[in-house]
């Protein structure tokens, strides 16, 4: 069944197609080409499909297309603006807190979800925080510092 | 698969009753996607029920109890601080459940209705005598949250029921829980074996009314309450609180896997519920 869904995308309207079994992860790489957002397991494990809807970190892979009506994503498109990078983007790369960079999109905006519940989170909240983001290549030491990097 | 998300109680009950194929009643959807989005069965029509008021509602009754909507999340619980003040201990079992990621979707009702033998917010419900109440074509019933699982992965609910919301009895003065369990990992993992512990104390510090229930030791939640007993009319004395864990281990029938032996699980199960047991004593004589 198709059904047509009107949401709200890095604070632009957004309109798309879906399939009632799509996920929101499925329709922002393919239907809206925005391939910012990474697939990993596809089960809610791994957290690099991680996007902020309705200022709520969710993993895009557990998400339906259809339940997104009305809603505000955010993605890590959105993050930079005229041409700037977001500070948390800076301090990832200032930091070297990242290699492959599959977990790099979901972590940045794990860190955007925890900076704007919590602005001065400790280290060892932050840790909590991303417990949900798998990073294969880092160790996450040089994720903490540039996420501590950029508390107020 | 076809999709609804009705906004009315009144408006799922009439699409459990109209559909013909099978149904599946969809809140956080953290256990339900994952298992058809690949393409495996997904189900004739899936009932969204987040837009329903009484399930997604916690409201405190003017007696002290508390009402809790089925599709009420993690984070939408652990922001509740009057329902975190009154149950530490179920709060603290729901805040358990996977990622930041995961909490943001993950419903109290979910974790009941997936039924799964290691679930960590059935204990702590059962322990703190939850009631569902439960919803479907032919009316309404409530039922104590121990008579709904029945098997790993199966529950009594009907083809066309589900559940709409919790009730959790007033508070007596001194009375508090606690929810702990152990797992291979720190984060993001399935207990290996856990232990809620619900209790009230008189003046003097005795315990007067005790809950005891395991989880992830059996394949349904294990009500404890001939360990419970023993804690009845005692101050958790050292003596009484051996007693305790070697009638809780006898009480396990756990199974063994590659997350833990199934002697593990019955010696650690008894620490977790001794420990529980102190942690709500010395919250509830606080």
């Amino acid at each position: 069944m198709t059904t047509n869904i009107h949401a709200s995308v890095n604070g632009e309207p957004c309109q798309f197609q879906c399939e009632t079994t799509d996920t929101l992860l499925k329709v922002l790489r393919e239907n809206l080409r925005m391939t910012g957002t990474k697939q990993g397991c596809g089960t809610g494990d791994c957290g690099a499909c991680s996007v902020i809807m309705n200022g709520e970190l969710v993993c895009a892979c557990l998400v339906l297309a259809v339940e997104c009506g009305q809603a505000d994503i955010r993605t890590v498109e959105g993050l930079a603006s005229a041409g700037q990078l977001h500070p948390l983007q800076q301090a990832f790369l200032d930091n070297a807190a990242l290699q492959c960079g599959i977990c790099t999109p979901g972590l940045l905006m794990a860190a955007k979800a925890l900076l704007d519940k919590h602005p001065q989170p400790n280290e060892t909240q932050v840790r909590y925080w991303i417990a949900g983001n798998l990073c294969r290549c880092t160790g996450y030491d040089k994720i903490v510092r540039a996420i501590m990097g950029c508390v107020s | 698969m076809e999709y609804c998300a009705p906004g009315t109680l009144a408006d799922v009950c009439a699409a459990l009753g109209a559909a013909s194929g099978t149904v599946k009643v969809f809140a956080g959807g953290t256990d339900l996607l994952p298992r058809f989005v690949a393409g495996v069965n997904p189900p004739g029509l899936l009932i969204d029920i987040k837009h329903v008021p009484e399930a997604r509602e916690i409201r405190r009754l003017a007696d002290g109890g508390f009402v809790i909507g089925s599709a009420c999340s993690g984070a939408q619980i652990s922001a509740h601080a009057e329902l975190v003040r009154s149950w530490p201990g179920l709060a603290e079992a729901m805040d358990l459940i996977g990622s930041v990621q995961i909490q943001s979707r993950a419903t109290l009702g979910g974790n009941l209705c997936n039924a799964s033998p290691a679930a960590d917010s059935v204990p702590a419900l059962i322990a703190s005598r939850a009631r569902c109440r439960i919803a479907g074509s032919d009316g309404e019933r409530e039922l104590p949250v121990e008579d709904i699982i029945v098997s790993p992965g199966r529950t009594c609910l009907r083809q066309h029921e589900f559940v709409v919301s919790f009730f959790l009895p007033a508070r007596n003065p001194r009375s508090a829980d606690a929810y702990l369990r152990m797992t291979p990992r720190t984060e993001m993992d399935i207990a290996i074996a856990s232990a809620a512990v619900n209790l009230t104390l008189d003046q003097q510090g005795v315990v007067n009314e005790c809950y005891v229930v395991l989880g992830a030791v059996g394949p349904v939640p294990v009500y404890a309450l001939p360990a419970a007993r023993i804690l009845l009319g005692t101050r958790l004395d050292e003596e009484v609180r051996q007693r305790f864990r070697r009638q809780i281990s006898a009480l396990c029938r756990p199974i063994s896997d590659k997350r833990g032996s199934a002697e593990y699980r019955t010696d650690v199960a008894a620490v977790l519920a001794d420990r529980a047991a102190l942690t709500a004593y010395n919250r509830a004589s606080s």
